[in-house]
């Protein structure tokens, strides 16, 4: 069979084309169509030809199989050191293969290339950091997961997420007017215990223009009412804008390129629209990816910067916290065991690693700071990223995945888990669900306003 | 044969091997694409060779990376063979007698002590690390009979010149098939996977210039990548 109705090489578009799909419950019709899809040779072979340049190429035949990539990979530690999860063997028997092919594999073989891509790799990029060649998997498997989606073989819930953004330019149904109406609700609910909040839309020339993960919006609202808080008692001139406020991209995971682009020049349309000083992104690691490291390349900006100098939500508030905007009360800081999750894509991605410890800092009572090990950029995967921790047919791996994070927090013996990334904080909320370890875990917003001195210009009147 | 091994056979390894990695350097640095790579190479051009430098440089250290030393026998195996494969052919006496010879110059030369030390270093090495593809699951999956090709040519000068140098059985036949075996790797150099001895340059310095540029360089981090 050429092509599905439900599963097929034809990205989703429209509001009704995700419904459709949602609509298939699991996925079970859509890999069951799987199955029988053809693979496009011809294509796949013209597609490398365009777009496999020589750093690729390279990477690909200089490997000295020396196999010292292996024990950086917490997948290849996790699963009983199976030597089908040495990076370099993911890497050489999945996207080699189909190069060393010239395209013509069979659909048995792009279906195995498929869960190598998504459940064998988070594209964490730590073993790209243990390669003496400097041979990054994670960037071959980001490109390989594009190969796969073009050809219709990437997972149910990442072919509707990419379609999300295609329809709504959110990585859920969140229309903008759901965006900015829950926003105004959330400060409504918020007003009463701190006078004078609001959320100012489409304000131009702002010095700060926020933006947001639509999962905030979809299901922890009151994360958006927490950043208006903090804005409002570090007194920032701030703005969230009506169309472009998504910062996340679910695209990126699926591996659909053109629809990476499209989000992320929604961004940058309202960054040129309201002209704001600069964006700060919520606490999200792959949201920082998508639209401040890798997004200027798919806008198509030579600098590789977005438009406006775009910080992720930890440097702001180090900022703040640093320069006495915000203020902790010293009695209230954290006086328990505590350690932090360093998020791959903005600590190994984009060396925010300073940032976080400020933070702690000034959040933590002395000794009760605890790091995970390894840390930093060395810092392994939470066991979910990559598009991982939504992927229901791979969730018994996904969950196997886990026990590393679990391992390094026991191993801490701390009880909070600081995670400002949404993904991480996913990853360590299902950790604990699954496995039992009695831990708690938190974004810094609610932290920050619970330990805050409240200035007299938001204290509600007696 | 000698005559042809050291005359006309010697020009075309030497040409063959400086020529075809030229091309491949050259080829491989006008086939970098900052959208595709997702580098912006020219826009921050402090920033890349701050970090081209020092991705190589940090490599370059026995034990200047923490990928070094979390393996530290590997290291050790690594770092023999590579600076011996590297000094013997380059400072061997008998190899800038032959230099001086062909081109009226030479190189400083190793005493032949050490000489000797670092050829049986080279074997030695070699045997180790073709022992744990061997041994080791993890790089077994890996291993293809072209690494096993690789390793042959890479040691079988070392093999050679050893034998001619202890004077086994006929001293001319060696010393003819050292010359070949050389040669060979000269000329296979830019065909295979032999091509790291200058694309490791290259690529390690594309890396850092993507963690220096793009990663966390310009963020005043300084990851040993």
């Amino acid at each position: 069979m050429p092509e599905g109705t439900y599963c097929n090489k034809k990205p989703i578009n429209t509001p009704e084309e995700v419904n459709f799909l949602l609509s298939d419950s699991s996925g079970t019709k859509y890999y069951e169509e799987m199955k029988l899809l053809d693979v496009d040779s011809q294509l796949l072979a013209s597609t490398i030809q365009k777009t496999m340049k020589t750093r690729l190429k390279t990477w690909l035949e200089i490997c000295a199989h020396c196999g010292m990539c292996a024990d950086s990979c917490f997948l290849y530690q996790v699963n009983g050191k199976d030597p089908k999860q040495v990076p370099a063997y993911k890497i050489q028997s999945t996207l080699g293969e189909i190069v060393k092919r010239k395209g013509k594999v069979t659909n048995a073989f792009m279906r195995h290339a498929m869960e190598v891509a998504w459940a064998q790799c988070t594209c964490c990029n730590r073993c790209g950091m243990y390669c003496p060649h400097g041979i990054d998997t994670g960037i071959m498997f980001g490109y390989l997961r594009g190969l796969l989606y073009q050809q219709g073989f990437v997972p149910w819930e990442l072919k509707i997420g990419a379609g999300m953004h295609r329809a709504y330019r959110a990585q859920m149904d969140v229309t903008d007017a759901d965006f900015v109406e829950t926003f105004e609700w959330m400060v409504e609910e918020y007003e009463d215990d701190y006078p004078g909040l609001t959320v100012p839309v489409d304000v131009e020339d702002a010095d700060i223009f926020y933006t947001v993960n639509a999962r905030e919006v979809k299901h922890y609202p009151e994360d958006l009412a927490e950043a208006a808080v903090l804005f409002h008692a570090a007194g920032e001139n701030w703005t969230i804008a009506s169309k472009g406020w998504e910062q996340t991209s679910l695209a990126m995971f699926a591996g659909d390129w053109a629809a990476c682009k499209m989000q992320v020049e929604s961004v940058y349309g309202a960054m040129e629209r309201l002209k704001p000083k600069r964006m700060v992104g919520t606490e999200c690691g792959h949201a920082h990816r998508a639209t401040v490291i890798e997004g200027p390349y798919w806008a198509g900006r030579p600098d590789g910067r977005p438009p406006v100098e775009s910080i992720h939500y930890v440097e702001w508030l180090a900022e703040a916290l640093e320069s006495g905007k915000l203020k902790i009360d010293p009695e209230k800081r954290i006086q328990e065991p505590v350690t932090l999750q360093d998020s791959c894509n903005y600590i190994r991605n984009h060396g925010l690693k300073k940032a976080t410890r400020t933070i702690m800092q000034h959040i933590v009572a002395p000794g009760y700071f605890i790091e995970m090990s390894p840390n930093k950029e060395h810092n392994y995967c939470c066991g979910g990223g990559g598009g991982f921790n939504g992927i229901g047919v791979f969730r018994k791996q996904r969950n196997r995945a886990l026990l590393t994070k679990r391992d390094q927090i026991l191993a801490t013996g701390a009880k909070l888990v600081i995670a400002p990334c949404h993904n991480c904080w996913d990853a360590i909320r299902d950790l604990e669900e699954e496995y039992e370890i009695g831990i708690r875990w938190s974004f810094l917003k609610p932290l920050i306003i619970k330990m805050m001195i409240v200035p007299d210009h938001m204290k509600p009147e007696e | 044969m000698h005559e042809f091994l050291t005359g006309i056979f010697f020009w075309i390894a030497v040409g063959v091997c400086i020529i075809g990695m030229a091309v491949r350097f050259v080829r491989y640095f006008l086939g970098l694409n900052w959208q595709l790579d997702r580098v912006a190479y020219r826009a921050h051009p402090a920033a890349g060779i701050k970090g081209a430098a020092r991705s190589i440089y940090k490599w370059l250290i026995p034990f200047g990376t923490r990928g070094w030393r979390t393996q530290p026998v590997m290291t050790a195996a690594f770092f023999g063979f590579h600076v011996s494969a590297v000094a013997v052919p380059l400072f061997l006496a008998g190899h800038n007698l032959f230099l001086e010879s062909k081109i009226g110059f030479s190189l400083i030369t190793l005493g032949p002590a050490l000489a000797d030390f670092l050829s049986w270093l080279a074997v030695g090495c070699g045997a180790f690390l073709i022992l744990r593809r061997l041994v080791l699951p993890e790089v077994r999956i890996l291993t293809t009979w072209n690494d096993y090709f690789i390793w042959f040519i890479a040691l079988a000068p070392f093999v050679t010149g050893l034998v001619a140098r202890y004077q086994m059985g006929s001293y001319g036949f060696w010393l003819n098939l050292h010359i070949f075996c050389g040669e060979l790797l000269l000329i296979a150099i830019p065909f295979t996977k032999m091509s790291h001895v200058f694309l490791f340059f290259a690529s390690r310095a594309q890396l850092g210039m993507d963690f220096g540029i793009k990663r966390g360089g310009m963020k005043g981090t300084k990851m040993a990548w």
